[in-house]
């Protein structure tokens, strides 16, 4: 509310804003301008949970946002993924407004909750979306074994989601969120529900899918460790009211030259350290600034 | 560090299921697959069928012995033996009374099942409807629905069974009504979001998405309605009607003091809940695999 256009240094050349045109922005992934969402509660009591968010992701970049509870960073997912509207500003998918890539389908959405339809077998699952969308049987089959192969799962396209460890059902998510070969990929904590070996291996995983399929991510988790490992760029967000006040480059190497490896090289700490000092100032690192609602793990 | 990490071994805990932690209604959460560890299926069944069929014949033996050695007249307390040669005797008017009774509850259940699916439909999509409805459906869940038996003999005649039938679908309504409704609610926000996302149309989300989820529900307020369909059927006829039911025939027989006969009678009253309830708990296992 304050703060209309926020003091982001935007680091990257192409992401400064403002100056591009429509016709520019139909090579970005994303473009968010001037975006706000307020949300009116009971009695008319506002809260709001986004303000002056200027964002530009790049075709195949992989981008995460990072904050404490609250910042509103899924909600700022929601609004590119039009599940939700901004009450001020606008936001463009490849040049469309946000409804528009909806219907086009130009993204693919994957949550914290693995959301399967339980009452579906894991190949019936992924399928969905080119069921929906009235792809011929099989196209479909073609496509699912293609994506089951994607993410490991191939022996188990008859099961059901019950018969499925949450890791595995997060993967079944993942491949149906690639089923139609999405430009963009917009996950929401998709990992945040897992344990932590489990969360390393599908960081691992998911970062070889995105080598595979070049999709550009935009990735919401509360995790430093995370974001650092996964992303080309980690936006910083600070609620009260939802904002973005840092972007941080992550020069790790692009997708297929990460490996487990890189979580103990001095690059990926450096990352860690930039991106903890972002959220919580240079102060609060000596510390280990666990605190704030933010998981340093 | 294990960076190759093993696949397809994963330790991870396993998610709440929200339909579970719902509160109300208690008999609306679907039940849990029993999973039998160890032993070939025959061992199951024998494990689970033996001691019950033990205890009841340990029971049945108990019974015949106090009743025969204490010398207690059958109004107290029937033999099992005799109302054991009774129901030999009985079989072919136990087996139509039983048809009899099977089949209003059998239309009074199908009739309640119908209407409580479409009003939960329509107060589902409409709130208004839902609210007109809902004093309605908690009066008439609370009201005896038997105790108008009387009533409705002399509203359409003695001599019809569509007072019985009526009483039966009232019954039966209720809880298929509630359970669908719960269902047609319980539409996971994901699930709503992912649909939204792929863009799918509302018709496309009603048959994909809402239907599924609630069948299960559906089905276990039809698990519960069919018992109450049977009951309520069955009492109807004490209060008078046609002669033909289960009631009227343990009236009859209490009436005219052949007591083993309608202990009989009874247990073919007995054996109609079971077949009502285990077919529909059936049907309820089935549509609720995998949640």
């Amino acid at each position: 509310m304050s703060t209309p256009n926020p003091s982001t240094p935007a680091p990257h050349p192409s992401a400064s804003g403002g100056a591009t045109t429509a016709t520019a922005d139909a090579t970005e992934a994303v473009v968010a301008r001037g975006v706000e969402r307020v949300f009116t509660g009971a009695k008319g009591a506002e809260v709001t949970a986004l303000t002056g968010i200027e964002l530009t992701v790049h075709d195949g970049e992989f981008v995460s946002l990072i904050g404490p509870s609250g910042c509103g960073k899924s909600t700022l997912l929601r609004l590119i993924a039009d599940l939700d509207e901004p009450t001020a500003g606008e936001i463009r998918v490849f040049g469309k407004t946000s409804r528009q890539a909806r219907i086009d389908q130009s993204y693919g959405i994957a949550f914290q909750q693995a959301g399967l339809l339980p009452w579906r077998t894991v190949a019936a699952n992924i399928e969905l979306p080119l069921q929906l969308h009235g792809a011929d049987a099989s196209t479909r089959r073609a496509r699912v074994a293609e994506l089951l192969e994607l993410v490991g799962l191939a022996d188990f396209a008859k099961h059901y989601p019950d018969q499925l460890s949450g890791g595995m059902q997060q993967r079944v998510a993942i491949a149906r969120s690639l089923a139609e070969q999405p430009r963009l990929l917009l996950m929401d904590e998709p990992f945040g529900a897992l344990d932590e070996m489990t969360r390393e291996r599908m960081q691992t995983e998911l970062l070889k899918i995105r080598a595979e399929t070049g999709a550009a991510v935009v990735f919401v988790t509360h995790s430093i460790p995370e974001a650092v490992y996964l992303s080309d760029r980690v936006v910083v967000m600070s609620p009260r009211p939802g904002r973005i006040t840092d972007e941080i480059d992550v020069r790790l190497g692009g997708a297929a030259e990460r490996g487990e490896d890189l979580r103990e090289d001095a690059a990926f700490f450096a990352g860690v350290t930039a991106v903890r000092e972002a959220l919580h100032g240079p102060e609060a690192t000596p510390a280990a600034g666990a605190a704030r609602g933010v998981d340093v793990r | 560090m294990t960076s190759a990490a093993p696949e397809r071994v994963e330790a991870a805990p396993s998610q709440a299921d929200p339909t579970v932690a719902m509160p109300g209604l208690e008999a609306s959460a679907p039940p849990r697959r029993r999973r039998p560890v160890g032993d070939g299926p025959l061992a199951t069944f024998a494990k689970l069928v033996l001691p019950p069929i033990a205890l009841f014949v340990v029971l049945v033996v108990l019974v015949e012995l106090v009743v025969v050695a204490a010398g207690i007249p059958p109004f107290v307390l029937a033999s099992p033996s005799a109302i054991f040669d009774q129901l030999v005797q009985y079989a072919p008017q136990v087996l139509a009374a039983t048809l009899a009774t099977g089949l209003n509850a059998l239309i009074g259940l199908l009739i309640g099942a119908i209407i409580g699916v479409l009003l939960a439909i329509a107060a589902s999509v409409a709130r208004p409807i839902d609210g007109m409805l809902a004093p309605v459906v908690a009066a008439v869940a609370v009201v005896p629905i038997v105790a108008l038996a009387p009533v409705f003999y002399t509203l359409f005649g003695s001599t019809s069974e569509v007072a019985r039938i009526l009483i039966a679908s009232i019954a039966a309504f209720v809880p298929v009504f509630l359970n669908t409704l719960r269902g047609l609610r319980q539409v996971r926000p994901v699930h709503r979001d992912l649909m939204r996302s792929y863009a799918a149309t509302p018709s496309q989300l009603t048959r994909l998405v809402t239907i599924p989820s609630a069948l299960p529900h559906f089905f276990t307020g039809l698990r519960i309605a069919s018992s109450l369909a049977v009951i309520s059927a069955l009492v109807a006829e004490y209060f008078g009607g046609p002669r033909q039911g289960l009631g009227s025939a343990i009236t009859t027989a209490a009436a005219s003091s052949a007591y083993a006969r309608a202990w009989a009678f009874v247990i073919g009253a007995i054996l109609l809940g079971l077949v009502f309830f285990v077919l529909t708990s059936l049907i309820e296992r089935i549509a609720s695999r995998h949640r």
